[in-house]
């Protein structure tokens, strides 16, 4: 078990090297190709020659691109100095370096947002869980009733509507119209009841959408369960419907909505740009985002390097768990 | 000014979406129509005149909200109009433009400044002298070697990009200081072409006389800086305050806050109020989201000054007209012709297309004449001193052609020897939707007199590159090109000269997109920065402006209006031209305190 | 009416509404129909049998005869979490130890299974929970039934896994399903079954996906078991060497009915049914040559849907044409007796089948 998750985490720190250089080689060779000068959109509107040339060493965006790797590495494990035009500056470890258009320190950025995104996504897995699994094997047992076609026809337009029309029609309703939450972002640190009541419908729109793939996938995998032997036995046995369902199928049905709860945490972390721009809420998804129209690249760097982060752990903790939960998964 | 957003697709999907908001909010706030209930002043009542200075009271929380950030608080490095205007609660310059309505706000008036200078050396001298009692944030007085480090800032580019740099071109065209941060000497101020005698006189010598050197002093960039709390590139994250108001926090993307500097001497600002104790700036980053919130009133301006989304915009002209403004903005939506690509560089094809294009169609494109704006006519904006509006139309745009004159396109096709049309290709940002629009109605247009236009979408973000590089242009045989331009500050200088004049063809950044290489253009300009005088002053810019049109290189699409919203709350509000028919921000007050 | 046999299998034409029978077990016309959208699959229609405590039944038949589907409509898992499907059609009577099940609350039907009556599937693999270690899923089978913490029952657990035979029981109790090998599980699903005590034991195919040697060891099992038990025992198969050594009486299943039915040394000696004749000829013998080993019996096996009108068998069997009229393809015989205690369903007279069975069938086999 420890071999492999040394194992697994090295591999880990390869694939982040790897998506660096992707993000890297997108930023820079792609505008090279489309005969794109990066730095003339660091300039004001008169594109003075002079001060281009001078965004572009202060930037680094003069060096070959495996300098500039090189020094975004160096910077995270043992810090940098910029220096440019006299004005030099030590960022110590960890050091994503500084925003482009903000100037500010990337990793302060990230510090700042990661939990507003985490709180984002962990809210509304709790919610979509909740919801998704209780309306998939309610679907399942009633399988084919008015229920299970009505909540399959919700979950189908949960899937297929987008979040910012789900988004802004519920800020719609229960903000603009019945004014019963503001529906505006207010950080945890300024008040906890204004943060939740925020976050509100946020979590629920996106509760929505993940709800109704869960409820999907849950009730066709219970469906498969309950047509297994060992469910069979479970009830010859004389057990009661309640334990058949909630613990004999439950259990193997939780494995692949645990494998799926991984892979779309990790994937929230860096992927809930929409929700986030919807709501307003100044999480990595917004900052990337701004990061992207801004070919702020430091940003972009930083919360790549984050989500994917997040995303190779959530892979990791869903085998790990997935060991765990069935006993048949060796990791080796 | 460099206003353009670049709020991207998001925006038409999130349009799409809002439709349904729209009409659920329509529903909702169903109450409030009739503006005098609420005290919303009329529609158009701010706009080139105050509106409600009798009900300002002092003190309260103005917020604004923008959906998007400055692209700094620097006051070197801010480009963006509405970053100007903002920055007024916090800098201050030796001179600013009048807090007063229209076009009076675009002259100029002493800040720091006892006066507007004396001019010597036939206008290569400008001497001001410091006002008593100007003080920063922490009481200590502001000098004339804070207002020369300031501008010495702007020729740091290395460290500092970003903003406007007017006053090193005029200063010092060849570039030969290279900036605080490298200079050798120990204060810091080794510029030569400004001199501080002492802490209370500040000279300027221009090596050559520029006539809008004034407006450059004025600009956000020639705000005073001190040295021991200058943060350098981070000082944008917490500028040290010479205004009336002082940061207290910013979190770039998310919010701004300012309060009163209480070492700010009302008595030595003649140009501010100061009604405010507090302003507010949140980022939104969903438009239809803020937008609602400004029509509730839960904000009382949209900082960035763009104008409502189309679903806001319908729901505000019905529910809340009186809260609307609809100034022109300064603005000229516009396609332009680069004569490397042919046969552009034939005048009478260049006309053809003028004639051939359908006026209104563009217009309606652009969102119809309240939120697009008034048919243009030509190049100059209305509110450029020299700027004649629809008077001066030498196509007949806005009247006989306005629909398109299949005839004179014809007779021009011939003339240009292509009587049968030709084949070329239309660039237009794809992140604009109106744009695309403007694009699409022209295409259809010109298919009418046999032009064949392609329609090349690209990213705005990449304009620089794409439009900017003259090489490219040609390469791509990119022969119409839409865009916008706004001033800079309003003169001809201050909107023309990068589109028009020889000397600003770049190879990269470039804004003279027709490649205008024109020695009578070129020397109307050199003519006015050397012509002082304001009246003369005014005429050649209409004669640029003439030559301009004549030369056939644009085909001018609306005089842009905006459509603004301000809540009831607010008083002493107007719209000015020093900012392209933004509200002035820096007297706004509220009626209420709470 | 109800006649007992001395082997314990009894016989006669059931009605329906005599009363509590004294067998241990008796099934009256049990009919178990699923509707579809095919149309109406009638997998079991009209089966009757008598067991007694002690005694064992083998129920023999090609899948799809019914057989699997008799025994879970005697444990009621036709209807115990049948969600949202068609619901079985179930008529006629199941007499547990004085008690009708059909007709029983279903909550006390499901108090009795597992307790009185259990049952072993054919795959251990597959009917024992992954997830759940050996051990708890027998503590789980003995506390639903009776009131102990989980440690007596874990020592009971203990106590069986070392009963059927599992080395190191104690330590084997905290393995889970895929560490056994395939013997071994279905001991451990033997010792899950007889756990309770049940009175009532149902092996369906309890050897079928083990290995030759593995199933005779099994089987073993079984009979030492149901000896020291004292349960009554059905086991259901397709294979009539499984039943040979182990059944009392035989029941031979064809479309859903009963086609020969009688003590298993007459079955196997003197049959009288030309299906079982083939099953008998399709059984491997270990003292036959390759050769001649094994004569199947040809076609396939009857839609239960559209069964055949007549003898069910009729469309494979080689001597429908025997009987006069036509009547195998009109008329479906009933059972009839052909000796002691032993019946079959053929239109065939009893002389007709004595002379094929010992001229034409016993030589080859």
């Amino acid at each position: 078990m420890l071999a492999y998750l040394i194992r697994r985490l090295f591999a880990a720190a390869v694939m982040l090297v790897v998506i660096i250089l992707v993000v890297f080689s997108i930023f820079f060779l792609v505008p090279k190709w489309a005969g794109v000068d990066i730095a003339t959109s660091f300039v004001g509107k008169q594109a003075d020659p002079h001060a281009v040339e001078a965004v572009r060493e202060k930037l680094g965006l003069g060096d070959p691109i495996y300098v500039q790797v090189w020094h975004f590495f160096k910077g995270i494990f043992v810090g940098r100095t910029y220096a440019a035009g006299g004005d030099v500056t030590h960022c110590a470890a960890p050091c994503f370096g500084y925003s482009f258009r903000s100037e500010q320190a990337v990793w302060p950025v990230l510090t700042d947002r990661f939990p507003v995104t985490l709180g984002l996504a962990l809210g509304a897995a709790v919610l979509w869980l909740i919801f998704g699994v209780a309306a998939g094997v309610l679907s399942a047992l009633k399988r084919g009733s008015l229920w299970d076609r009505g909540a399959m026809v919700v979950a189908l337009s949960g899937v297929s509507l987008p979040i910012y029309f789900t988004g802004l029609l519920s800020l719609a309703i229960f903000s603009y119209g019945l004014h019963w939450i503001d529906g505006k972002y207010v950080s945890v640190g300024d008040s906890f009841g204004g943060w939740f009541s925020g976050m509100l419908l946020p979590w629920i729109t996106l509760a929505f959408l993940y709800a109704a793939m869960y409820a999907r996938i849950t009730r066709a995998t219970m469906l498969e369960i309950l047509g297994e032997d060992y469910i069979r036995t479970a009830r010859a046995k004389g057990l009661t419907e309640p334990v058949v369902i909630g613990k004999h199928a439950m259990r193997s049905t939780m494995t692949p909505i645990l494998t799926m709860l991984g892979m779309d945490l990790g994937a929230l972390i860096g992927g809930a740009i929409l929700t986030e721009t919807t709501f307003s809420i100044p999480g990595l998804g917004q900052a990337v985002l701004t990061a992207i129209k801004n070919q702020d690249l430091p940003i972009i760097l930083g919360v790549t390097l984050i989500t994917s982060l997040a995303v190779l752990i959530a892979n990791l903790a869903v085998d790990v768990l997935y060991a765990v939960i069935d006993p048949r998964v060796r990791l080796a | 000014m460099n206003t353009q957003r670049t709020s991207g697709r998001r925006k038409q999907a999130l349009a799409a979406a809002a439709v349904v908001a729209g009409l659920l909010t329509t529903a909702a706030c169903g109450g409030g129509n009739g503006g005098s209930k609420d005290g919303a002043a009329g529609f158009d009542a701010a706009n080139n005149k105050v509106a409600q200075a009798d009900q300002v009271k002092k003190g309260g929380t103005l917020k604004f909200v923008s959906t998007q950030d400055a692209d700094s608080w620097d006051t070197t490095r801010g480009y963006y109009g509405f970053m100007w205007d903002f920055s007024r609660y916090y800098s201050r310059q030796l001179l600013t433009y009048k807090t007063e309505p229209g076009a009076e706000g675009a002259k100029l008036t002493p800040d720091l400044a006892t006066d507007m200078g004396k001019v010597t050396d036939g206008g290569k001298t400008y001497t001001f002298t410091l006002r008593d009692g100007v003080t920063w944030e922490d009481g200590k007085p502001i000098t004339s070697q804070d207002i020369k480090y300031g501008i010495e800032r702007v020729w740091a580019q290395d460290v500092l990009s970003g903003g406007p740099i007017y006053l090193q071109q005029m200063l010092d065209p060849k570039n030969t200081y290279k900036g605080p941060y490298k200079d050798s000497a120990k204060d810091h101020l080794g510029l030569k072409a400004i001199d501080t005698p002492d802490a209370k006189t500040i000279v300027f010598h221009l090596p050559s006389p520029n006539s809008d050197f004034l407006q450059a002093v004025a600009m956000t960039s020639g705000s005073p800086v001190r040295q021991d709390m200058d943060t350098k590139s981070k000082y944008g994250l917490h500028p040290f305050s010479s205004g009336p108001y002082k940061f207290q926090s910013y979190a770039p993307g998310k919010n701004l806050v300012l309060v009163r500097n209480t070492n700010w001497k009302a008595s030595s600002d003649p140009v501010r109020k100061a009604y405010p104790d507090k302003i507010t700036l949140d980022i939104s980053t969903n438009q239809a989201d803020s937008d609602q919130r400004l029509i509730n009133g839960d904000y009382d301006l949209d900082a960035s000054q763009t104008g409502l989304g189309a679903q806001g915009r319908q729901i505000a002209l019905k529910e809340h007209k009186d809260n609307l403004d609809n100034p022109v903005s300064g603005f000229i939506r516009y396609a332009v012709f680069p004569q490397s690509v042919k046969p552009f560089d034939n005048l009478h094809c260049r006309k053809a297309v003028i004639y051939a294009a359908d006026h209104v169609s563009l217009q309606t494109a652009r969102g119809g004449p309240v939120a697009g704006g008034d048919i243009g006519t030509n190049m100059l904006p209305p509110s450029v001193a020299g700027g004649e509006g629809q008077k001066y139309d030498p196509y007949k745009i806005a009247t006989k052609n306005k629909n398109g004159n299949v005839n004179l396109a014809k007779q021009e096709l011939k003339a240009c020897g292509q009587p049968n049309g030709f084949k070329t290709t239309i660039a237009v940002r794809n992140n604009k939707q109106q744009e695309v629009a403007t694009a699409e109605s022209l295409q259809a247009a010109l298919k009418k007199v046999g032009i064949d236009a392609d329609i090349y979408q690209y990213d705005g973000s990449q304009s620089p590159g794409i439009i900017g590089s003259p090489s490219n242009v040609a390469k791509k045989k990119l022969g119409i090109i839409i865009m916008g331009w706004g001033p800079d500050f309003p003169t001809v200088q201050g909107y023309g000269i990068p589109l028009w004049s020889s000397k600003y063809i770049l190879q990269s950044g470039n804004n003279n997109y027709a490649l205008i290489k024109d020695k009578a253009i070129d020397g109307l300009f050199d003519q006015y920065t050397s012509t002082l005088d304001e009246s003369k002053k005014t005429q050649i810019a209409t004669q640029i402006n003439h030559k301009v049109m004549e030369g056939g290189y644009y085909l001018p699409f609306v005089f842009e209006r905006l459509l603004n919203i301000r809540s009831s709350r607010l008083a002493n509000v107007y719209t000015t031209n020093a900012y392209s028919g933004y509200y002035d921000f820096v007297n706004l007050g509220l009626k209420s305190t709470k | 009416m109800t006649e007992l046999s001395k082997t314990g299998a009894a016989v006669g034409e059931p009605t329906s509404s005599s009363p509590a029978p004294s067998s241990f077990l008796e099934v009256r016309d049990l009919k178990v129909h699923f509707p579809t959208d095919d149309g109406l699959v009638k997998s079991v229609d009209g089966l009757s049998f008598q067991l007694e405590k002690g005694k064992t039944l083998g129920i023999v038949g090609e899948s799809g005869s019914g057989k699997s589907v008799t025994s879970l409509g005697i444990m009621g898992l036709h209807t115990a979490g049948q969600y949202g499907k068609r619901k079985a059609q179930i008529s006629g009577e199941i007499w547990l130890n004085g008690t009708e099940l059909l007709s029983a609350d279903p909550d006390h039907v499901r108090k009795l299974r597992g307790r009185e009556m259990a049952m072993i599937f054919q795959d251990p693999l597959s009917a024992l929970h992954p997830y759940y270690t050996i051990g708890a899923q027998i503590v789980e089978a003995y506390r639903i039934h009776h009131d102990v913490d989980k440690k007596t029952a874990k020592r009971r657990a203990v106590e069986m896994l070392d009963r059927v035979g599992i080395p190191q029981p104690d330590k084997r109790v905290d393995s889970y399903p895929h560490e056994f090998s395939g013997g071994m599980r279905q001991r451990a699903m033997i010792a899950m079954s007889l756990v309770n005590n049940p009175e009532l034991l149902i092996a369906d195919e309890p050897t079928t996906a083990l290995d030759v040697t593995v199933q005779a060891q099994i089987l073993d099992l079984i009979r030492d078991l149901q000896k020291e038990f004292g349960s009554a025992v059905i086991i259901i198969t397709h294979d009539l060497g499984v039943v040979a050594e182990l059944a009392d009486d035989i029941l031979v299943m064809y479309g859903g009915r009963c086609v020969e039915r009688g003590p298993a040394e007459k079955v196997f000696y003197e049959p009288r049914h030309p299906y079982t004749w083939g099953l008998l000829g399709s059984m491997p013998r270990l003292d036959r040559d390759q050769q001649e080993r094994l004569i199947p019996v040809k076609g396939s096996p009857p839609s239960l849907i559209n069964i055949p009108s007549g003898c069910a068998f009729n469309p494979r069997c080689p001597y429908a044409d025997v009987p006069k009229d036509n009547l195998t393809r009109t008329v479906r015989p009933e059972l009839t007796g052909v000796g002691d205690k032993h019946w079959a369903a053929c239109h065939m007279s009893q002389e007709q089948r004595e002379r094929i069975w010992t001229e034409e069938i016993a030589p080859k086999l």
